[in-house]
C-alpha cells in the first residue's frame, strides 16, 4: 500500500488532488481511498488531505501518520505544520517551491522533487490553484498512476469550465518532471 | 451494465437513491450529508429521477413531509445527520409508530455541544430507542448496498417499519473508494414496485391513520410495533442473502472476522471495524488469536446472534463512538450485557468509547484495546470496566 498526505491551504485544492489521484488509480483497477483530515476548511488555513493505494482492498479507516509521499502545495506552511511527520524512509516530498527553502531539512535517504507551480499555476488559470500541477508532478516522480489515468480523473472530477485547463497543467507537470527523471531532479536540488 | 467507478459515502447513498427513483424525497441539508442532497437535487434537475424533491424549511419538517407522503402510499425517502435527525427525534417515533417504510440515510456526526461537525454514532444511538431498524455501514460499498437492501427490508408487509442506514461521517461520506454499482435494471428488479399495504389515498379502502388512541388500546398497538422490529431481523438476513446470492456481496446481522478460534475480540460497528481488521491481522501475524466481531444490524439487536458468535472468547471490548452520561454503561456495550446475560453467555466485557467529535482512531490505539484484552484474558477478570480511548488528562 502506498500513501500520500497533502498539505495546503484552505481553497488551493488539496482535497480535490487528493480526489483526483485516488481516482486515477481506480481507473487504473486498484484499490484506492482518499479523503479530507477532518479539520475546519477555513480559507487559508492549513488543511491535509489523504490518498491510499493498494492492490487489495483497504481497510484501514484512521487518517495516514505514516506517508510514502507527502505533497507541499504551499511552501509557506514550512513554517507552520511539520509537514515531514512521520514520513517513511524512503520516501518522496514534492514541494512547490523554485529552490530548496532556507532551513528546511531534508530527512537522510529521502527524495525531493521541487516544482515552482505557482507561477504556472497564475499564467493558465490567473489564480495560485496548483493542486492538479502538484498531482502532475507527483505521477511524473513516481510510479503512483500514470498520464492517462490521471487525465481522465481531471476531467471527471473537475467542474467542465476548469477541466481543459487543468488537463493541460497536469500533462505538462508531469511530462516535466518524468523527463527530468527523479534522480535528476533530486540531484539539482542538491546543488541549490 | 454493472460499473466500478470512485464514489464517496454520500455518494454511493445518492447513486442508490437516483437507482430506487423514489417518489417523494423531503430533505433539509446538513454536513456531512449535504453532497447527498446535493447530488440527488442534481439528479431531479436533470431528469434522472422522477422524484418529487421537497425543499423544506427544517427536519422536522422534511421528516413530517415523509411520514404523509409514505403514509399516501409512495415510496419515501430522506438524509440527515447530528442535529437534523435530533430536530427529526419527535418525527422518528411518529414514522415508527405508525408503521411508515421509510428509508432515511443518516451521516453519523456527533450532537452538539460543544459544536462540533465531525464523526461519531451519538446521533443514530441516541435514537435508538426510536423503532427504527438500524444498519451500520463500514465503507461506500456498504453504504449502496444497504440503501438498497434497506427499500426491500422497510417494505417488506411483515415488516412496515422505517430504516436508517448509517455511515461515519466524514470517515465515510467523504471518502471516494472504488464502489461497484449494479445496472439500474438490476436494481429496480431487486427493490421491485412499492405496494402499500395501507393507502390513505385509497379511495375503495378508506382508513383512518395517526389517530389518538387511549389506554385501552395504546398498549397493544405499541406491543405489535415492537413485535414487527423484533421479527425483522430475519427479513434483514433475508434481503442480505438474497443480495449476496443475486449480486455476490452477502450481508447478514454481525459479521465475525476472524472470530471462530479467537480468544480475545473486539465488538463495534461503522467504520472502525475496519481499521480493526488490520489490527487483528497484525495480532494474528504474531500469533495472537484474536477477532473482530462488526454488528451491522444494532436495531433491531441480534441477541442470538451476537451471544452466539461470542461465547468462547475470553475477553472481549466493546468500541463504539458515544457515551451516555450517568449510566451504567454506554449502549452498545450495555445492550451486549443485555444480550449476554439473556443467552447465559458468561465472558469478561469491557468499554471503549472511542472516537468522539472526530477524534481519529488509528490502528495503533485498537493495538491499545487488544492489548488490554490480552491482560483480562490472562488475568480472568477486568481491572477496568469503561475505559476512554486516547482521552487526555483523566487518567
Amino acid at each position: 500500500m502506498q500513501q500520500v498526505r497533502w498539505h495546503g491551504r484552505g481553497g488551493q485544492g488539496a482535497v480535490t488532488a487528493a480526489k483526483i489521484l485516488g481516482m486515477a488509480a481506480v481507473y487504473e483497477g486498484k484499490y484506492a481511498q482518499s479523503f479530507p483530515a477532518f479539520g475546519t476548511e477555513r480559507r487559508g488555513a492549513p488543511v491535509q488531505a489523504f490518498t491510499r493505494i493498494a492492490d487489495r482492498p483497504i481497510r484501514d479507516r484512521s487518517q495516514v501518520y505514516n506517508p510514502d509521499y507527502i505533497v507541499i502545495l504551499d511552501p509557506s506552511l514550512l513554517r507552520v505544520v511539520d509537514v515531514l511527520a512521520g514520513l517513511r524512509s524512503g520516501g518522496t516530498i514534492v514541494l512547490n517551491a523554485p529552490v530548496l527553502p532556507a532551513g528546511f531539512i531534508i530527512p537522510p535517504g529521502s527524495h525531493l522533487v521541487l516544482f515552482h507551480a505557482t507561477p504556472l499555476a497564475l499564467e493558465v488559470l490567473g489564480s495560485p490553484i496548483v493542486n492538479t500541477i502538484m498531482a502532475g508532478a507527483l505521477a511524473g516522480a513516481t510510479s503512483l498512476v500514470g498520464l492517462e489515468a490521471l487525465k481522465r480523473a481531471v476531467i471527471d472530477v473537475l467542474p467542465e469550465k476548469v477541466a481543459e485547463k487543468n488537463l493541460y497543467l497536469v500533462i505538462r507537470a508531469y511530462e516535466q518532471v518524468a523527463g527530468a527523471g527523479r534522480r535528476e531532479v533530486h540531484l539539482a536540488v542538491g546543488n541549490n | 451494465m454493472r460499473k466500478k467507478i470512485g464514489l464517496t459515502g454520500d455518494g454511493a447513498a445518492a447513486e442508490a437513491m437516483r437507482q430506487i427513483d423514489p417518489e417523494v424525497v423531503a430533505v433539509y441539508p446538513i454536513t456531512p450529508q449535504t453532497e447527498i442532497v446535493e447530488r440527488f437535487a442534481e439528479f431531479v434537475a436533470e431528469g434522472l429521477v422522477q422524484t418529487e424533491l421537497i425543499n423544506v424549511e427544517s427536519e422536522h419538517s422534511a421528516l413530517s413531509a415523509c411520514c404523509g407522503s409514505s403514509m399516501a402510499g409512495v415510496r419515501t425517502m430522506t438524509c440527515t445527520s447530528a442535529q437534523g435527525l435530533a430536530l427529526m427525534h419527535e418525527m422518528l417515533y411518529i414514522a415508527a409508530g405508525n408503521r411508515l417504510p421509510i428509508v432515511m440515510v443518516n451521516v453519523n456526526r456527533t450532537l452538539s455541544a460543544p459544536i462540533n461537525i465531525h464523526n461519531d454514532q451519538s446521533d443514530s444511538l441516541g435514537s435508538r430507542d426510536a423503532g427504527w431498524i438500524q444498519l451500520y455501514c463500514e465503507n461506500p460499498q456498504e453504504v449502496y448496498d444497504t440503501v438498497i437492501q434497506a427499500v426491500r427490508i422497510a417494505e417488506d408487509h411483515q415488516v412496515m417499519l422505517p430504516v436508517m442506514v448509517c455511515l461515519d461521517g466524514f470517515i465515510v461520506s467523504h471518502n471516494m473508494e472504488p464502489v461497484e454499482l449494479l445496472d439500474d435494471g438490476e436494481v429496480k428488479e431487486f427493490i421491485g414496485e412499492f405496494k402499500p399495504r395501507l393507502n390513505l389515498l385509497d379511495t375503495e379502502r378508506p382508513i383512518t391513520a395517526g389517530n389518538l388512541t387511549l389506554p385501552e388500546y395504546f398498549f397493544e398497538h405499541k406491543y405489535a410495533q415492537v413485535y414487527a422490529l423484533e421479527q425483522s431481523k430475519e427479513k434483514i438476513e433475508e434481503v442480505g442473502r438474497e443480495f449476496g446470492d443475486r449480486f455476490g456481496r452477502r450481508y447478514g446481522l454481525v459479521e465475525g472476522y476472524k472470530l471462530d478460534d479467537a480468544e480475545i475480540a473486539v465488538i463495534t460497528l461503522g467504520s472502525m471495524a475496519g481499521t480493526a481488521r488490520v489490527a487483528v491481522d497484525a495480532l494474528r501475524g504474531e500469533g495472537i488469536k484474536a477477532g473482530l466481531l462488526k454488528m451491522r444490524c444494532y436495531r433491531p439487536f441480534p441477541v442470538q446472534e451476537l451471544a452466539g458468535a461470542l461465547k468462547n472468547i475470553r475477553a472481549a471490548a466493546v468500541m463504539e463512538k458515544a457515551v451516555s452520561p450517568g449510566a451504567p454503561g454506554p449502549a452498545v456495550f450495555s445492550d451486549i450485557i443485555a444480550a449476554l446475560y439473556r443467552q447465559s453467555v458468561r465472558i469478561n466485557l469491557i468499554s471503549y468509547v472511542a472516537g468522539l467529535g472526530g477524534r481519529d482512531v488509528p490502528v495503533k490505539s485498537i493495538h491499545r484495546v487488544y492489548e488490554h484484552l490480552q491482560k483480562v484474558a490472562a488475568s480472568g477478570e477486568p481491572d477496568r470496566i469503561l475505559n476512554y480511548l486516547d482521552l487526555r488528562g483523566w487518567e
